[in-house]
């Protein structure tokens, strides 16, 4: 009962335990409700604080419950989690911030705010999680935390986004589950251990283990976004700027990624799914993905939808990294999932900001938006560019270590992907940075609620894309110091090849 | 023993036709009544063994035992024919 | 030492005779018997889960002419719950009932009902089974038909004839046991029975009886109109418990007295009408257009599952496996006695909010009353299947088991299952999301909404957490 035991159970609590509190609060309780709110994204941080400094001296961190005979709860601190927990609980701050300003005055707010601080609870679950069904029950609790989340507006389009998310997420749950319960039979209880802990077993299951990998990648991409599993992102899109947020770069999509690489390093072991030929599906999956959802991002009018397929095309990079044999491609994976949280975040911030003030929702009425609202179109800039993978933006860092590992690896066609990808990133997010900055704005906006003051809109929209934005500029520029993200990549990546 | 045994035939009998009234027959009162026939079956057999022979007395528990079968399928049929009341009450307004 | 055993038959008792003999103190009356039937049912838990098997013979008469009760770790398992369903459902009833004729009536029944429950859960002889069940049944019925509208007096009466068919056709095998073997006592029975015509005819006769009592596919067919039809606290009890007891008997007989006798084939059978039940049941809950008759067929559907544990655990030798499964299945059904209990309170609620239950009418009622909300959706979570429900634990089990069988089929059944349970939850709980004003406060009505919250709570993260000491419980080895 030491502090070792409790620190990873501590962190998911430290959201759970305010949300509930949040869920029994009176509508009117703001200043109570955002304490919480605020209490809990804080002391969650903290924790982590902690935790990583003791993973840097090689402190264990463990907490375990039993649930049934063989069923265990266990929620397990190592490298790849702690990357995860960070970037969950670091943007959950940020976006708790922003919600708090988002949805001030609008009805059913602490019902929001409970499913909110729920999400946020699973996703770190999801990033601690130190066994397959530990990993399994937070999935689905988070499917189930999010569902509200995007039915929340209760509008026609709402409910029936919120259906569809359901949908897809409920059927690929249960093939998740089947996949991990068969995979128990077979295994025991399936712990995640770095190198994988399945090629001790005898050759004749392998064809099993095959169909195995397939149930549960379908299971993982339908969170993950791979086509042809991506159809409820783009309707979820009618949720608030908060829970695209969420859905998007801290939560649902990163989950699904976080799965895919956690099965293929720490259950079935890089050089195992190498040798099963898994990889080469795996990598195939993503490069149809990337492109897929570049070209459609392309068609887009709308600006949600717009960075809604770009994500289903980025988030595919985590997965195509999982996919390079090879630490550098494994690398450029692993930097993707924290580069393309904070990237994705802040282009939803800013998209968030011009609807929120200026009633803009198309890629077509930006013109001149940068001359009205200079520090959001900055930020919603600086992350364009780095999705687009121009350097000296964090973008550029992952994509530069994709392509290299996959040279490495002998994938050439890989680079072909990346360079084409580029290519249409550019294409369709360069057209909205020209039309911000360079175009003549309007007369009028459609819908000018918040009017210009010291600062173009509330400080709490404003605040946090400015910081991802900056996150997303240092992380590029201070890719090699020491503790930095590319190092701790690193250091995964050692451990997984057991180099 | 001979005897016994056509008293456990004749309960079966009676037990299956119930049974085959029982699924046969629409009307409340036809299912009901075919109950009875069962319950009737089945008592039959359970007293059949409390005999054991001309010289003992027979076993008390079978006894004791249809008596109170009897007593809640007394109880079960009244409820039956209050609910069955109230319908056609309802239905006759 | 105070006969715990008799206590949690005699108080509820007690409680109904007072009921009838002094309607104006119904209320208080009951409220007190349920609180001291509960206390001594949870007393009674915990000796079992001290001290092992617990035994009582009345008056010093053993078997074959005394009334004996008997209570092992399956017993209170079953106990326990059913008593804090029903205590929270009385609770719950002291609101529920507006009219002062329904609830002179109600509570003697609601007692009766009540202490013919637990006489089963610890009954030890054949024939004490046979009028406890017959009395459940006529208290059951009773209180299904209160309302008295049409719907529910002809749901009711069908439900008696096919009650009274179910328990006739088990006495019938009770008797055939008697002629064979000469006793009536589980125990006795369990030691001297063999495999034979007899023995055979007695199991069929029986567990089918047992069967159109717990309402398996193609016997369920007078259940939805009854559940969906009587007053909620009464569905609740129907629902949760009341085919539950006659499940509970099932396992009773196949595990402890016809053990050595059932046949893979016979598991088998079972297991493929739970498997039609499951499908037939949500695809029809799935369909409903009220959401009692909905919660109604979910019941249906819930039930098969429970047979679907049979085919999966006759594949196996007595072993620690065989006994996670078995741990499963309990658990399974005590998730969703709290569940399906919790998901009746909840409609009761909303119906009387509402005036009606029809579910695609009911978006703006369910959106002014959150706390009810939440219920649905912990009870459906439970109801699906999901984590941190006890029934997640239960259908992890199972799957793991039926794959380790070899017996695919089974994983596709619960799958499907799943998603259409998926489906009809969701349904409701869609209607949540809307445009009413915004809500006071959370909880709007402490009687109504707290009892069924609790339950919920009990169900989805209760059990989904702390199910491990039910293994300990139910005698399967140490804590693990």
């Amino acid at each position: 009962m030491t502090l070792t035991n409790w620190l990873p159970a501590l962190i998911v609590l430290s959201s759970l335990i305010p949300g509930l509190l949040i869920f029994a609060l009176k509508e009117e309780q703001v200043t109570t409700r955002t304490v919480l709110n605020m209490f809990g994204a804080t002391f969650k941080l903290v924790l982590v604080g902690i935790m990583v400094w003791g993973v840097l001296q090689n402190q264990v961190y463990e907490s375990r419950w039993v649930l049934a005979p063989g069923l265990e709860l266990i929620l397990h601190a190592d490298a790849l989690s702690v990357l995860f927990v960070v970037l969950s609980s670091g943007l959950w701050f940020f976006t708790t911030i922003y919600a708090i300003g988002y949805l001030e005055g609008s009805p059913y707010r602490s019902r929001f705010f409970g499913f909110f601080s729920l999400c946020v609870s699973a996703t770190v679950g999801i990033a601690l999680a130190g066994n397959l069904i530990t990993f399994v029950i937070f999935y689905e609790i988070l499917t189930l935390a999010t569902y509200p989340l995007i039915a929340h507006r209760g509008t026609p389009q709402a409910t029936r986004g919120a259906r569809i998310y359901l949908y897809y997420t409920m059927t690929g749950g249960a093939l998740l589950l089947i996949g991990a319960v068969w995979l128990q039979v077979l295994a025991g209880p399936v712990d995640f251990v770095e190198g994988g802990v399945l090629d001790v077993l005898p050759t004749e299951l392998s064809g099993q283990l095959i169909l195995i990998f397939f149930l549960m990648l379908a299971g993982l991409g339908v969170k993950a976004a791979l086509v042809p599993l991506h159809g409820w992102l783009p309707q979820a899109m009618v949720a608030p700027a908060p829970v695209s947020a969420l859905l998007h770069a801290v939560a649902v999509v990163k989950a699904g990624a976080f799965g895919i690489v956690r099965i293929v390093y720490d259950v079935y072991g890089i050089e195992f799914a190498h040798s099963l030929g898994l990889l080469t599906a795996l990598a195939i999956l993503a490069s149809i993905t990337i492109i897929y959802g570049s070209v459609q991002a392309l068609l887009q009018d709308e600006l949600k939808k717009r960075l809604a397929y770009s994500t289903v095309s980025q988030v595919s990079y985590i997965a195509l990294g999982a996919a390079i044999f090879g630490p550098v491609g494994t690398i450029g994976g692993l930097l993707h999932l924290i580069h393309q949280g904070i990237m994705k975040i802040t282009l939803f911030f800013g998209a968030g900001n011009y609807a929120e003030t200026l009633g803009v929702h198309k890629v077509s009425e930006l013109n001149g938006v940068g001359q009205r609202m200079p520090w959001t179109t900055l930020a919603f800039t600086i992350g364009a560019l780095g999705m687009i993978g121009i350097p000296p933006v964090a973008g550029f860092i992952s994509k530069w270590y994709l392509g290299v590992g996959a040279a490495t690896a002998g994938m050439d066609w890989v680079i072909l992907v990346l360079a084409v990808s580029s290519l249409l990133n550019a294409a369709y997010f360069l057209p909205i940075l020209y039309r911000a900055w360079f175009r003549e704005p309007p007369a009028q906006w459609p819908k000018e609620s918040i009017p210009a003051g010291t600062w173009e809109t509330k400080w709490t929209l404003l605040m946090p894309p400015v910081i991802t934005a900056a996150l997303a500029l240092a992380l590029g520029l201070l890719a090699t110091a020491p503790f930095s993200v590319l190092e701790w990549s690193r250091l995964i990546a050692i451990r997984e090849y057991g180099l | 023993m001979m005897t016994q045994g056509l008293y456990i035939a004749a309960g079966l009998l009676l037990f299956f036709l119930g049974l085959w009234s029982f699924i046969m027959h629409a009307p409340v009162l036809r299912k009901l009544i075919a109950l009875n026939v069962m319950g009737s079956g089945v008592f039959l057999i359970f007293v059949t063994f409390a005999y054991r022979g001309q010289e003992a007395a027979p076993d008390p528990v079978p006894h004791a035992l249809v008596l109170t079968g009897i007593v809640v399928a007394v109880s079960a049929t009244a409820l039956a024919l209050a609910l069955w009341r109230r319908l056609e009450d309802q239905d006759g307004d | 030492m105070i006969d715990t055993l008799a206590l949690a038959v005699a108080l509820p008792l007690l409680g109904a005779i007072g009921a009838t003999l002094w309607p104006r103190r119904s209320l208080p009356l009951s409220l007190v018997a349920g609180l001291a039937t509960t206390a001594a049912a949870l007393a009674l838990t915990v000796e079992v889960a001290l001290d092992g098997v617990q035994r009582s013979d009345f008056g010093g008469w053993g078997a074959p002419l005394g009334i004996a009760l008997q209570a092992d770790g399956l017993s209170v398992a079953l106990l326990a719950m059913s008593n804090l369903v029903t205590l929270a459902a009385t609770f719950y009833s002291a609101e529920y009932f507006g009219d002062k004729a329904v609830r002179r009536h109600f509570w003697p029944l609601w007692m009766l009902l009540w202490a013919s429950l637990n006489g089963l859960f610890i009954a030890a002889d054949l024939f004490n089974i046979y009028v406890a069940l017959e009395l459940l049944g006529l208290a059951a019925v009773a209180l299904a038909a209160l309302t008295g509208t049409r719907d529910a007096v002809s749901a009711s009466l069908r439900y008696l004839l096919a009650s009274l068919l179910g328990a006739i056709t088990y006495l019938l095998g009770v008797t055939l046991l008697y002629g064979a073997y000469g006793t009536l006592d589980l125990g006795l029975l369990a030691d001297a029975i063999t495999s034979g015509p007899v023995a055979w005819g007695a199991l069929t006769l029986m567990i089918g009886g047992l069967l159109i009592k717990t309402a398996l596919f193609p016997m369920h067919f007078w259940l939805p109109p009854a559940h969906g039809n009587a007053p909620a606290p009464v569905s609740a009890a129907l629902s949760a418990l009341v085919v539950k007891v006659s499940f509970y008997l099932i396992l009773r007989l196949w595990f402890d007295l016809f053990g050595p006798i059932v046949t893979p084939a016979a598991a088998n059978l079972l297991g493929i009408l739970g498997a039609a039940a499951i499908l037939w049941g949500s695809w029809q809950a799935v369909m409903a257009e009220r959401l009692k008759l909905m919660a109604a067929y979910s019941t249906v559907a819930q039930i098969g599952y429970l047979f679907l544990f049979f085919p999966v655990i006759a594949s196996l030798e007595p072993s620690p496996a065989r006994d996670d499964l078995i741990g499963a299945m309990v658990l399974f059904a005590l998730s969703h006695g709290f569940a399906k209990a919790a998901l009746f309170l909840a409609a009761g609620h909303i119906q009387q909010c509402a005036g009606h239950d029809r579910i695609d009418d009911l978006a703006g009622t369910v959106q002014r009353l959150p706390a009810t909300s939440f219920v649905i959706a912990l009870a459906g979570v439970a109801l699906i299947g999901l984590p941190l429900s006890g029934a997640f634990t239960a259908k992890w089990l199972l799957l793991s088991g039926a794959i380790a069988a070899g017996q695919w089929w089974w994983v596709l059944v619960v799958l499907a299952g799943t998603l259409l349970a998926a489906g009809y939850i969701f349904r409701m709980l869609g209607k949540v999301f809307g445009f009413q004003e915004t809500p006071y406060a959370c909880i709007t009505a402490v009687r109504s909404e707290v009892p069924a919250l609790l339950l919920a709570t009990t169900a989805t993260l209760v059990l989904g957490l702390a199910a491990n000491p039910l293994w300990f419980l139910l005698g399967f080895g140490d804590l693990r």
